[in-house]
Order: structure tokens, then C-alpha cells, then sequence
């Protein structure tokens, strides 16, 4: 074992936690720790842009945004963080940008930005051009630049360091336990304040857009520590997935006039959101096409539909909706502007389907796709203990991991890499500003009894059971009855089922009995935390007994704001007893009312 | 259909030397990644084998192999792209650690000499440093590099040597050579024009060959090698 000392923790290297890196590592000696390589983190694989009301190529301004993620979130988001969140926007832009960010350019020079989901022109209600882009890999250069500006200041990594446990003492965070991957010796980091920028656990459901290593790692330790955890029951199931393999096809398709197109050749999402049609927020148009599907209007009668960015096909409603470029002419594209603005999704076409969308429509389905739920903290990243909001002393989560809460029961396209840039800066100034008036507490006498305990459950188990079977097993139940329509039944059986499938994980053993890279250890042990999420998720859903954003249920169809207008609280005491306890919305200028597209 | 999986094997903690290991999936469908037969392998007939690997869809750049007898990425490579009998070998040029598993850093340390970060120490402005989209497409296609080492990896100038740069490193540099808001071209151009820099390249194309994102490596190479011969980027 070794053992090292850091003011300053950061658990996960993705934007958030490079972000969180970044600002700590100007006052505080700080090190970031992750299971992969920072460049391999999952911010690299958002697509579309970062949202923020720059006003470049029309007007907009971040009291709009602000209104838009309100109501994107459904009402349950709370609107001081929203509306920090969207006037921090327009600067966090320019910094990234003068870190060296490669955003595509007006033809004035300008950053460019088009269209997405649920950000619109307050006046009319039309899209506007709010989501600023680098081509369809705006996430890939957010996390280069990103990572590139910590090698030039210098800042420590551990690389391939996965993180098993947090440290409390006397209820404030003391430090991690990590184990090196590749000798598989534990290290112990001392610190004065822990950020975890750990990411999100979509790898619960089985079409997912989410990688392998967002198998919530952070929630699953704080959650362990007798922390909460804040909305679990919001998932977001992003409406446009590659057909049974779930890989993303950004909303900028849309954006840029792509259609949605149902079995009967109809562009559905006239009948569901008449003003801003395909370009409504995701929870919205994943329900639609659901209920087309259910409709027996899928393709070719099967549970998936079109989306269509064929150049005559965007033209063509386009000229349909009027939509105009800036300088007023109308908006027409072809198949090369297609492939430049979109190239990525271009090439995962063509590689996973066979098929090329620049003459062939694309099979989509919704997928699993980001946490709204999560590490409860308040709009400086400061993480929360319980629902009056006492702090935890030393402890920040930034990113997916948290819930701050900005959006609420459903977030809007280009809101996360917006948080995890915002929210990392301020976990970070926060956690450094905290250290400097902070002594280090005395670690406990012995700080890896927790985590050789958890791997010798697992190294010593009777091995009747296949974790590989356990994980399909969870997969199939959470997308079957904890995906985009639940109902209490359906929730009691995942609930069931998983709680079934808790038990069989007891027996699972692995066969590398190993040091070095012993993948199999880990990968059981990141098993163990989505179905302890999966539970959280599940028993928090079936509580609450309506229908509001992410979360929409059959047998409660409506949005209740005189019960539900409240945050989910989620607590698991030492006996593995879910305890719900709720906390109230921050409103400040808006009042809910009911939301329309 | 079945496919017939040959994995290099090697364990440090157990076996003097590497070996072949050949494992049959019998419920294997053409479009599976080469990705999916390794985790039902790993989940259903030997846990130990160990792999990277975590977006799955060829963006995070972790699952670079040697597939076939070519550099690729396991979640980018498809049944009906490489048969029914597939060997699967890490990439040559770095210490293998265990089964697919290769040391990467001395390949990070070669990205880190480049200097890869942007520099401009002119005051910031308000708001953004204006590009013209022209002088922003000049160095698109190599924004698009992952740090996957395919191209780096299937280099001979790297296998004789890995103090060579190496294609990736020269991509990274060609990324901000290439921007007309960064100052630091002549810096970068200096640590190129050294002895372990680009003079090693012989223009092979293998790193064109290999790279997942399709960038015109060579190009991006020639371009470089054009700047140092003339002093002008």
C-alpha cells in the first residue's frame, strides 16, 4: 500500500473533472485520478455542441436559455442554478476558446452555432442557433483542449487509477482508495477535499449510447457512505440511437433540418410538438416515437424508425417550415455540406448499418442516455448531505455524476457539456478555496479495510454465478419496464428482478486471481454498483406517482405539482433499507404551467 | 454463424512467454464487433483475458489491436470486414503488459514533446479570437486524432525506435502548426527538425492506412516536413 497526500482530489478525468483539475491546480496541490486515460473519458463522445446564448448568428440571450432549460427540465430543476448556470455560459464559451477550442467558424469569424432541442426564440417560439459546435465531435475537442491545457499547467495525474472508496471522517471526506490497474496495488490519497467528475451509469439499460466505463462508480461509493442521492428516477433516453446497438446520432442532425419519418412515410412530429417539430426536447419526441411504434406505425412494422438527413428530404421541409439562413435566402443543403457538417455520424453509419445517410435514411431508436439524477450539490459543486442542504464537508461532484439540480427531470442537448465546464470550474475554485483554510484530518487506522473486504467478497465467492448473465439480465428488465413509459407493475417486477439478481451477485466469483490489469475484478465489482443503482432508480420511480419529464408513467399520466413538485432524496442505510425523503424546487421567476413544443 | 477467435495470451504473473489461444463463438452475427466476441470470450469462456476498451464506437481510442495482421480499432472492426477466422495481437512497438494490454507511455511521452496545447500570449480578448472558416478548415482533419497509437503502432521508423516521434505526435503538432491563432509553430517545428523527429518518416502510409478516423496522415506529415524545408507554415 501506498499512501499520498493532495489538498486536492479529483476522481475522473473527463471535462468535468479536467475542468475541476484545471482550477484547483492554480492554488492547491492537486492530482486528478482516473480508470482510463483522461482522453478516453466519455465527454469525448458528445456530438452536437455546448449551449450558450452568444447571439452569434441571430439575437438570443441567456434569460432565454434560461427559461428553456427550465421548462426542458420539466419545472424540476431549480432555477438560481439554471440561471447561474446560463449566464456563466457565454464566458465559459470564450475561455474554452481561448484555450485553443477548434469551434467551427461564421463567415465572419465567429464561433458558429445551430440549432437544437428545446432552445428557442422566446418571442416566436422557433429554434434558434444557440448550440456552438466543432463539426459532430464537439465533445472530442472540448476534452482535448481540456487535457492539453492541464499538460501545459502541469497538472498530476494518476492514469489508469480506479477509485474504489471515499474516506469520511467524522462526516467530511478525508480522501480515496484507488487501485493501480496495472499492479494492482491499492493507494491511498490523503486529501483535504475530494471532487468526484466520475460521470454517469447509463450501462444500466440495454441500448444505451453510454461506454463501458460509466458503470457509476461515484454515486455507487458516496451512496455507500450514507450519502444521498438526488433524482435517480430521471433518466434521459436521448430519442435517436443507432438501431439495436444504441451508439448516438446527435440532435444536430436535426438541427441542421434532418426529419423524423415513421412506417407510413409521415413526418410524426407535426401530430406531438406543432410548433418546434423534430425539434423537441428529447423526453418528448422519445415518447412519440414510442407511441408510434406502439401504433404499429415503426418500420416495416418493427420497434424503429427513420431519421431522415438526405439533402432532398431537408430541403424539403425545410422550404415547408420556412426556415431561412441568416442572411434571409432560403435554407437548402447538399450531400457535401451534409458530410461536412455531420461527419462522424456519417462514418458510424456506414460502418455499423451499411448505410449511408446522405443517400439512405437512418434506423434509430431512443437509447439510454445521460443521468439527470445523481450526487446532490448546490450551484458551487459543494456536494449535500441531506434535503436541508448541509454541506459534507470537503466533498464536490461536478459533471453527470451530480445533481445540482439544472435539469431537473430532463435535460436539454448541449446543457451537459455546458455543466461540466461551469460546474467543474466552481467544484474546483470551491474544493482549492476550501483546502487553504483546511487542516488534513487524520485518516482512519485502517483506510482499505472497506475496499480489501469488497474484493474479497468477490475473490472468495462460491462461483455458481455468470456476472456476464447477471448484467444482460439487469439490461433487459430496466429498458423493458424502467425505460421511456413505466407503470407501477412493470417497476415492481424490475424492482423484483433486480433484487433477485443482487442476491445471485453474491455468488459471483472471477477466475483472475491476478494483480496486474485484473479487468475481470473490476468489472465486477462496477456490476455490483449499477445494480445498487438500478435498485436506487427503480424504488425511487416507483414512489413518485406521476409523470414529469424523463420519468412518465401509465398509470399516472399527468404532472402533479401540488404532490410532485419536489426532489427525490435517496438514502441507503448500512442494511441496504432505501429511505425516500424529498426536498423542495427552487423557483424564482418562472411558475410552472404546462409545456408545450 | 460461428467465428473462430485466435488471442495472443500472455500473463506476467503466471507464464514465461506469450502464446496463441484460439476460442470458438457459436452465436456470433456479421455485423458483431470484434469488441462484442471479445467480451463473450472474457464473459462466458476465460475471464482472465484482459483488454481496454470503453466507448465501443470508435471515438475514445482505447481497443487499438492488431486484428488480422492490421491495426484497428476492435469496436470500429466488424465480422464482415475481417471473416470468420480472426486473430486478435496487441500492437507492436510497446511492451506488452498483459494480453492486449501494451505500456502507453512512451507513446504519451512522444505526444507530450510536441508541446500539444494551445499558445497564444497575446492578451485575451472579450469575447473570441476571430478564424476565418478558411483558416480553421486548414488543420480540421487533424483535430480528429483519438491518441488510439494505430498509426503510431504500425510505423517500421517506431518499431526500430521508439524514441521516434511517431505519426501522432507529428498529427498532434500539424493540429496547432496549422492554426492560425497559435504562436508556437516555429517552437514546435524546431522539436521536429531534431533527430528523433520527422526526418525518420519515409513516407510508408501505414499510419494512413491504419488511422480509425481516416486522416490523411502522410499529408499531414508532408505538410509539416514542407514547413521546415521552406520556414513557412
Amino acid at each position: 500500500m501506498k499512501t499520498h497526500q493532495f489538498e486536492v482530489i479529483v476522481v475522473g478525468a473527463g471535462g468535468a473533472g479536467l475542468m475541476a483539475g484545471l482550477y484547483a491546480s492554480r492554488t492547491a496541490k492537486t492530482a486528478v485520478i482516473s480508470k482510463l486515460y483522461p482522453t478516453r473519458s466519455h465527454t469525448g463522445t458528445a456530438q452536437g455542441g455546448i449551449g450558450a446564448a452568444l447571439g452569434n448568428i441571430e439575437e438570443d440571450h441567456p434569460e432565454w436559455h434560461t427559461y428553456d432549460t427550465v421548462k426542458g427540465s420539466d419545472y424540476l430543476g431549480d432555477q438560481d442554478a439554471i440561471e447561474f448556470m446560463c449566464e456563466e455560459a457565454v464566458q465559459a464559451i470564450y475561455e474554452l476558446e481561448h484555450m485553443g477550442l477548434p469551434f467551427d467558424r461564421t463567415p465572419d469569424g465567429k464561433i458558429s452555432q445551430r440549432p437544437f432541442g428545446g432552445h428557442t426564440n422566446n418571442i416566436t417560439g422557433k429554434p434558434v442557433r444557440r448550440a456552438c459546435h466543432a463539426a459532430d465531435r464537439t465533445g472530442h475537442m472540448i476534452l482535448q483542449t481540456l487535457y492539453q491545457q492541464c499538460l501545459k499547467n502541469n497538472v498530476t495525474f494518476y492514469d489508469e487509477f480506479q477509485v474504489i472508496d471515499l474516506l469520511m471522517v467524522n462526516g467530511a471526506a478525508a480522501g480515496v482508495v484507488a487501485v493501480e490497474l496495472a499492479t494492482g496495488e491499492m493507494h491511498v490519497f490523503h486529501a483535504k477535499a475530494v471532487i468526484f467528475a466520475t460521470g454517469g451509469h447509463g450501462r444500466i439499460w440495454e441500448i444505451t449510447s453510454n461506454a463501458y466505463a460509466f458503470s457509476g462508480d461515484g454515486p455507487a461509493i458516496t451512496m455507500r457512505h450514507g450519502l444521498p442521492l438526488e433524482d435517480m428516477e430521471f433518466f434521459q433516453f436521448h430519442p435517436t440511437g443507432i438501431y439495436k446497438l444504441g451508439i448516438l446520432i446527435t440532435e444536430g442532425v436535426r438541427g441542421d433540418g434532418g426529419v423524423l419519418i415513421n412506417g407510413k412515410g409521415e413526418r410524426f412530429m407535426e401530430n406531438y410538438a406543432p410548433t418546434v417539430k423534430d425539434l423537441a426536447s428529447r423526453d418528448v419526441i422519445s415518447r412519440a416515437i414510442y407511441l408510434e411504434i406502439r401504433e404499429g406505425r415503426g418500420i416495416n412494422g418493427k420497434n424503429y424508425m427513420y431519421l431522415d438527413v438526405r439533402p432532398e428530404t431537408v430541403n424539403k421541409y425545410a422550404a415547408v417550415d420556412g426556415r431561412k439562413n441568416p442572411d434571409g435566402s432560403p435554407y437548402v443543403v447538399t450531400g457535401q455540406q451534409i458530410l461536412a457538417k455531420l461527419p462522424d455520424i456519417v462514418d458510424f453509419c456506414r460502418v455499423y448499418l451499411g448505410v449511408d445517410p446522405i443517400t439512405q435514411p437512418m434506423p434509430i431508436q431512443p437509447t439510454a442516455h445521460y443521468a439527470m439524477g445523481g450526487i446532490p450539490t448546490n450551484k458551487y459543486g459543494e456536494a449535500i448531505a441531506d434535503e436541508k442542504d448541509t454541506l459534507v464537508p470537503g466533498l464536490y461532484a461536478a459533471g453527470e455524476v451530480a445533481c445540482v439540480s439544472v435539469h431537473g427531470a430532463n435535460r436539454l442537448g448541449t446543457n451537459s457539456l455546458l455543466d461540466l465546464v461551469v460546474f467543474g470550474k466552481y467544484a474546483g475554485l470551491r474544493a482549492a478555496e476550501f483546502a487553504r483554510g483546511a487542516e488534513y484530518q487524520s485518516l482512519p487506522a485502517d483506510p482499505t479495510e472497506f475496499t480489501r473486504e469488497q474484493f474479497d467478497r468477490i475473490l472468495s465467492a462460491d462461483g455458481t454465478q455468470n456476472a456476464f448473465d447477471i448484467g444482460v439480465e439487469m439490461k433487459k428488465v430496466m429498458f423493458d419496464d424502467m425505460g421511456i413509459f413505466r407503470s407501477g407493475k412493470g417497476m415492481q417486477n424490475a424492482l423484483n428482478v433486480v433484487r433477485e439478481l443482487q442476491e445471485r451477485f453474491k455468488h459471483v466469483t472471477v477466475t483472475d486471481k491476478g494483480k496486474i490489469f485484473n479487468m475481470e475484478l473490476m468489472n465486477v465489482w462496477e456490476l455490483g454498483n449499477l445494480l445498487d443503482l438500478a435498485e436506487v432508480t427503480t424504488v425511487s420511480a416507483l414512489a413518485r406517482e406521476e409523470s414529469r419529464g424523463g420519468h412518465s408513467r401509465e398509470d399516472f399520466p399527468e404532472r402533479d405539482d401540488q404532490k410532485w413538485l419536489k426532489h427525490t432524496f435517496a438514502f441507503v442505510d448500512e442494511k441496504g433499507k432505501i429511505d425516500l425523503k424529498y426536498k423542495s424546487v427552487t423557483i424564482t421567476r418562472f411558475e410552472p404551467k404546462a409545456r408545450k413544443y | 454463424m460461428e467465428v473462430t477467435i485466435k488471442i495472443f495470451r500472455y500473463n506476467p504473473e503466471k507464464d514465461k512467454k506469450p502464446s496463441h489461444k484460439t476460442y470458438k463463438v457459436d452465436d456470433a452475427v456479421e455485423t458483431d464487433r470484434v469488441l462484442d466476441l471479445l467480451e463473450k470470450v472474457k464473459g462466458y469462456q476465460d475471464g482472465t483475458l484482459s483488454f481496454r476498451r470503453s466507448c465501443a464506437h470508435g471515438i475514445c481510442g482505447s481497443d487499438a489491436m492488431r486484428i488480422n495482421g492490421m491495426n484497428r480499432l476492435a469496436c470500429k472492426t466488424l465480422v464482415r470486414d475481417v471473416g470468420t477466422k480472426i486473430t486478435v495481437e496487441p500492437i507492436l512497438g510497446l511492451r506488452v503488459i498483459k494480453d492486449l494490454i501494451v505500456d502507453m507511455e512512451p507513446f504519451f511521452e512522444n505526444y507530450r514533446e510536441v508541446m500539444p496545447w494551445f499558445i497564444n500570449n497575446d492578451p485575451e480578448p472579450e469575447q473570441e479570437r476571430p478564424q476565418s472558416p478558411e483558416d480553421r478548415e486548414r488543420f480540421d482533419d487533424t483535430t480528429k486524432c483519438i491518441l488510439c497509437a494505430c498509426c503510431t503502432t504500425s510505423c517500421p521508423s517506431f518499431w526500430a525506435n521508439d524514441k521516434y516521434l511517431g505519426p501522432a505526435a507529428i498529427v498532434n503538432a500539424h493540429r496547432f502548426i496549422f492554426d492560425s491563432r497559435d504562436q508556437a509553430g516555429a517552437e514546435r517545428l524546431k522539436v521536429l527538425n531534431e533527430i528523433f523527429g520527422i526526418h525518420r518518416c519515409h513516407t510508408i502510409f501505414n499510419c494512413t492506412l491504419a488511422c480509425p478516423r481516416e486522416i490523411q496522415v502522410t499529408k499531414a506529415i508532408g505538410e509539416v516536413k514542407a514547413a521546415i524545408a521552406t520556414g513557412k507554415i
